[in-house]
């Protein structure tokens, strides 16, 4: 079910939560996280779209910020906080709750969600479009202990890539990192299988992509070799090649979902590597919501102290 | 575990335990299932392997071998296995996964004396070693009915695919019913040891793949709330059922002569109830799961008298849930003067200082209410009520109830008072679903189970002592049954025959309601 509420505040939006509840006739049990979504009208369907769809495997709490902007200035003066509270079938697993902030009340959003988190259980914010660029000193991203933004939706990935490196705190994460776990574990699994030293390694993709960047400094750390960056017409990630002494092991994805994998002296082999989903990347963020260092390290392009040092 | 298989000096710069997104996929490997054309295989193994692949867990060049008698190329097979992943895999169907899986399909049509099968087999093996790279690494699952075990391992061996080279795996996987004795157990546990290690023998318990199951460990061990009062200071009793609403349908055959108690007490009650009792292992490895699980099992202890406190039962003819269904003795296939269990009920104690005087009452039924499985742990009675009589009338004992399936989660239940005037107090149950909390992403018990015989971790398989173990309890009880009496009548569909409500009424108890 749907509540409107017009010109509101918090303590009337958790009312409203209560009586929807109450109309359905199921408690607020097993929802195991708070979900903060940061976005602008444009975004906001596909976002809430993803999380409602994330919230089959991790039922929650999503609140959408929506900071609206008036277009004259005498609105601009009046400071209003409008919601739709939606519990229930329309709601995935979860309740939704889109907050639409005009005037000053935009500048403290985190007055508005943080009546509205669960008690106790984690919170993360999500950025689909237009992160602060230091997300933990944002008022809201200091709210959570996961903050999410996405390189792949800014103008320069690689300038962002920059300030996410100096802007690093424990907890952040990027999208453009998430998309990359299956090549990270395919490479992994290549080399459980191939059993040798590499000696160089090149990742192959379209121009200004921040996951093939992240990619190469992640072998960069973890192999200790430099990574050639090859520019490819994409789309996004084509190819890693790894070179042995007794020859490269590649896994090459032209286009479409399937790869083919390559060792030495062994016949090639396919391989599924599907670009996945929005919702299914924010399904794999919300699994684990502790810290991720080896995003960090591949930030950084370099190990850690405990990190044992490989040849 | 599957780092140990890759040779010890060997360590892979890109894994790290800081990197917690990389799931545990298994090293280079291949499955072979013998009876690949049987309804497990085709409901639940090859569904497995698929959902398995699709959530990217099997590694590159992964793959699967079926042996069976039929007149099959491996195209045909690798149709077979697309029909069956089509109707049963849990996850959607990518045809890409599906190519990457049907690269690696190979077929073996033959007996299992036909020595020219095997021969095939190994040259089939020796094939995918060098084109897709499984490092001679496999698993060999035995779908097969029991009596064809010593056939088939003795053919292993002689065909030397029972022994990889150096640095790669051979793994059997077995599936119950293992014996229907003690000495029965032992004589296929030589059989099958004979040729593979201990240690290389996975026999399957799917009941020990439910999450539910492996969250007993979790409820107990990761929490503080539960384990100061999970001991006779506080519980009084508790119930492990394990109810089925079908009867034996087409497997009389099987059935006839097995019976309730060794087709279900044995293997999948006896291991609930050592998750549930057991104390806290050292770590969670497979040895030091098997040294609590043995404990506790050589702790238990039957009643003096197997007559009043166990009960075996046969589903008469009776309407259930709106049909009319036939009784036991009625069924294709099954001799009517047939004494073979359909229902069974025991009492057990565990004699140590933890459940000393806590019985453990343990019952399985075909033709049941519904279908359920649950470990109730029932507490004792507050010692004194403030209360007077009538505010408390209908207040019941605490339980915490795990719900194994359907429906996975846990219930508590304790005493709140009514809202209104007067002080009363009634029973209420807090309830944790896994569909609530943690919505699709349970995998299937045999997802994780393949998985686990893939990477070689054996925390989740019964080994071979266990199994024994569960014989020596259980065969007391059977020649009891076997000399004394016979089944008892209940209706299909009622929840057992009235000697095991007699049974707990001795003891001042009664079953729950499931």
């Amino acid at each position: 079910m749907k509540i409107d509420l017009t010109d509101t505040t918090a303590s009337k939006i958790n009312k409203a939560l209560v009586k929807g509840r109450r109309a359905i006739g199921t408690p607020a049990v097993g929802m195991v996280l708070t979900m903060v979504i940061v976005t602008d009208e444009e975004n906001a369907y596909d976002a809430i779209k993803a999380a409602e769809e994330a919230s089959h495997e991790h039922p929650s709490r999503t609140l959408v910020v929506i900071k609206r902007h008036a277009r004259s200035p005498r609105d601009r003066t009046n400071a209003r906080l409008d919601a739709e509270v939606r519990v229930g079938a329309d709601a995935g697993t979860g309740e939704t709750v889109i907050l639409r902030t005009y005037g000053e009340v935009s500048d403290h959003a985190d007055s508005v969600v943080l009546p509205l988190l669960l008690p106790d259980a984690p919170v993360v914010v999500w950025w689909p479009v237009d992160a602060p660029m230091n997300p933990a000193k944002d008022p809201l991203g200091a709210l959570a202990q996961r903050r999410i933004t996405d390189m792949y939706a800014v103008e320069r990935p690689l300038t962002a890539l920059e300030a996410r490196v100096k802007s690093y705190a424990p907890g952040d994460t990027d999208l453009a990192w998430t998309r990359l776990t299956p090549w990270r574990s395919m490479l992994a699994a290549a080399l459980d299988q191939a059993q040798v030293p590499i000696v160089s390694a090149a990742v192959e993709s379209e121009a200004d992509n921040p996951s093939a960047e992240l990619l190469a400094r992640w072998l960069e750390a973890r192999l200790n070799v430099v990574v050639d960056r090859v520019v490819t017409a994409g789309p996004v990630v084509t190819a890693v090649r790894l070179g042995t002494a007794n020859g490269e092991i590649v896994i090459d994805r032209p286009e479409g979902p399937l790869a083919t994998l390559t060792l030495p002296g062994q016949p090639s082999r396919t391989l599924a590597l599907k670009v996945r989903a929005t919702s299914e990347l924010i399904a794999e963020e919300l699994r684990r919501l502790d810290a991720d260092e080896m995003y960090a390290v591949a930030l950084r392009g370099e190990g850690t102290k405990e990190t044992p040092s490989h040849v | 575990m599957s780092s140990s298989s890759l040779g010890a000096a060997w360590e892979n710069p890109l894994r790290d335990a800081r990197d917690r997104r990389l799931p545990r996929i298994a090293g280079p490997s291949g499955l072979v299932i013998f009876g690949v054309t049987g309804d497990l295989s085709r409901k639940k193994l090859m569904p497995a392997v698929y959902d398995l692949a699709n959530r990217g867990l099997l590694p590159p060049g992964f793959s699967l071998v079926g042996f069976a008698r039929r007149d099959w190329e491996d195209q045909d097979f690798a149709q077979v296995v697309h029909d069956a992943v089509r109707e049963h895999s849990r996850t959607p169907f990518r045809e890409e996964v599906w190519q990457q899986l049907a690269e690696g399909m190979r077929f073996v049509p033959g007996d299992f004396d036909d020595d020219t099968a095997f021969k095939q087999l190994r040259n089939a093996v020796e094939e995918l070693d060098a084109s897709r790279g499984t490092g001679g690494n496999f698993a060999f699952y035995l779908s097969v009915p029991p009596k064809f075990f010593p056939k088939v391992v003795e053919q292993l061996k002689k065909h030397g695919l029972a022994k990889g080279r150096q640095g790669s795996w051979r793994r059997a996987v077995i599936e119950k019913p293992f014996g229907h004795d003690l000495a029965s157990a032992q004589d296929l546990n030589a059989v099958v040891h004979d040729v593979f290690e201990p240690d290389q023998v996975f026999r399957i318990d799917h009941y020990l793949g439910k999450e539910t199951v492996q969250n007993i460990l979790a409820l107990r061990f990761a929490n503080t709330m539960f384990e100061p009062i999970w001991n006779r200071s506080y519980v009084d009793h508790v119930q492990i059922t394990m109810a089925e609403d079908i009867g034996i349908g087409g497997r009389a055959g099987y059935y006839d002569g097995i019976g309730a108690a060794r087709d279900v007490i044995q293997n999948h009650l006896l291991q609930l109830m050592a998750l549930t009792a057991m104390e806290e292992p050292a770590s969670f490895d497979a040895d030091a799961l098997l040294t609590e699980k043995l404990k506790v099992l050589r702790a238990v202890k039957l009643p003096e008298e197997l007559g009043k406190h166990t009960v075996r039962g046969q589903y008469a003819s009776a309407w259930q849930g709106g049909e009319k269904v036939r009784g036991y003795l009625e069924e294709d296939g099954i001799d009517p003067a047939s004494t073979t269990d359909t229902y069974a009920a025991v009492k057990l104690n565990v004699d140590n200082r933890r459940w000393a005087g806590v019985p453990f009452y343990l019952r399985t039924g075909k033709r049941l209410g519904r279908r359920v499985t649950e470990i109730a742990v029932v507490f004792q009675r507050a010692p004194h009520s403030p209360f007077d009589s009538t505010a408390t009338e209908e207040l019941g004992a605490n339980a915490i109830v795990i719900r194994v399936q359907p429906d996975e989660g846990i219930t508590v239940r304790f005493g709140s008072k009514v809202p209104g005037t007067s002080m009363e107090i009634r029973d209420v149950t807090m309830d944790f679903a896994y569909g609530e909390s943690f919505t699709e992403s349970s995998p299937e018990a045999y997802e994780r189970l393949i998985l686990d015989v893939l990477l070689g971790d054996a925390n989740l398989f019964p080994r071979h002592q266990e199994v024994e173990e569960s014989w020596k309890i259980l065969d007391p009880i059977e020649e009891y049954w076997a000399r004394h009496g016979k089944p008892a009548q209940y209706a299909s569909g009622s929840w057992g025959p009235e000697e095991a409500d007699e049974m707990l009424a001795r003891d001042g108890r009664s079953w729950r309601r499931p």
